[in-house]
């Protein structure tokens, strides 16, 4: 039958879908495009403290913080983080209100490659701010082996 | 049960902005490794963690894989009154650990 076929063209189609093991900076756009839609986003009031040359990929210290008032009326909302060429291109999504006080968060990432980091501050008023990093990674975190 | 330490400071001044580390025992495994014999291992991971301050919820992380193992997360909040701030870490395999902390308020 002529659907079997297709069927099995279908499959053997699928099966040659490699998943790349990097995200591409087109992906990351995408996954922040998914954050902040069609607004503007402007590059100020963000700080985005990384080392700018890591040893070991899979402990990267990262502090992000926006200056902002926190409150009621004026508040960062929430901080998204991303990655170019990780697998995935999210890495955290920290939500805040005016009890926070401070809108500052710091953790510990995974970086695959050297790369480029990037926050992403929501504010109250619906507006978007960002920072950028550029990290050289010398030792990955592995993908490999368990 | 997973071992999470929080550093929450006991006493604090009204209004005053107190900061809030936490760490928590988890592998984090992305799900993108694979075995020596190419077996892929599977996602194990953190998904969320809440923080409420008497029931009111002040902090909240969506986490990923990208997040480094034993996640460790450094946030802050607004001393408002006297009680407990529980801290909550939800995963993957049904992983649920609650951490509460006292706080006072003068």
């Amino acid at each position: 039958m002529d659907t079997s076929r297709r069927l099995f063209l279908a499959g053997l189609g699928a099966s040659l879908v490699v998943r790349p093991a990097h995200a591409t900076p087109a992906a990351m756009d995408e996954a922040i495009a998914r954050v902040v839609g069609t607004a503007r986003v402007s590059a100020e009031r963000v700080t985005l403290e990384v080392s700018p040359l890591v040893e070991n990929g899979n402990l990267v210290p990262l502090t992000v913080h926006v200056e902002s008032p926190m409150t009621e009326a004026d508040h960062v909302k929430a901080i998204h983080v991303f990655t170019e060429k990780n697998p995935q291109p999210n890495v955290a999504a920290f939500r805040f209100g005016p009890r926070a006080g401070r809108a500052s968060v710091q953790t510990r990432i995974r970086l695959v490659d050297t790369q480029t980091v990037v926050a992403i501050a929501e504010l109250s008023d619906g507006s978007f701010r960002s920072a950028r990093a550029n990290v050289v990674v010398t030792l990955a975190a592995c993908l490999e082996e368990g | 049960m997973a071992r999470a330490l929080v550093n929450v400071p006991a006493r604090a001044r009204r209004g005053e902005v107190v900061e809030i580390k936490t760490l928590i025992a988890h592998p984090m495994e992305t799900g993108f490794r694979r075995t020596q014999l190419g077996e892929p291992i599977p996602r194990d991971i953190i998904q969320r963690f809440v923080c409420t301050y008497n029931g009111v919820e002040v902090f909240r992380a969506d986490l990923h894989p990208a997040i480094a193992a034993n996640p460790f997360i450094v946030f802050s909040t607004v001393a408002t009154e006297s009680g407990t701030l529980v801290f909550e870490w939800t995963g993957d395999h049904g992983f649920a650990v609650t951490q509460s902390a006292a706080i006072t308020v003068e």
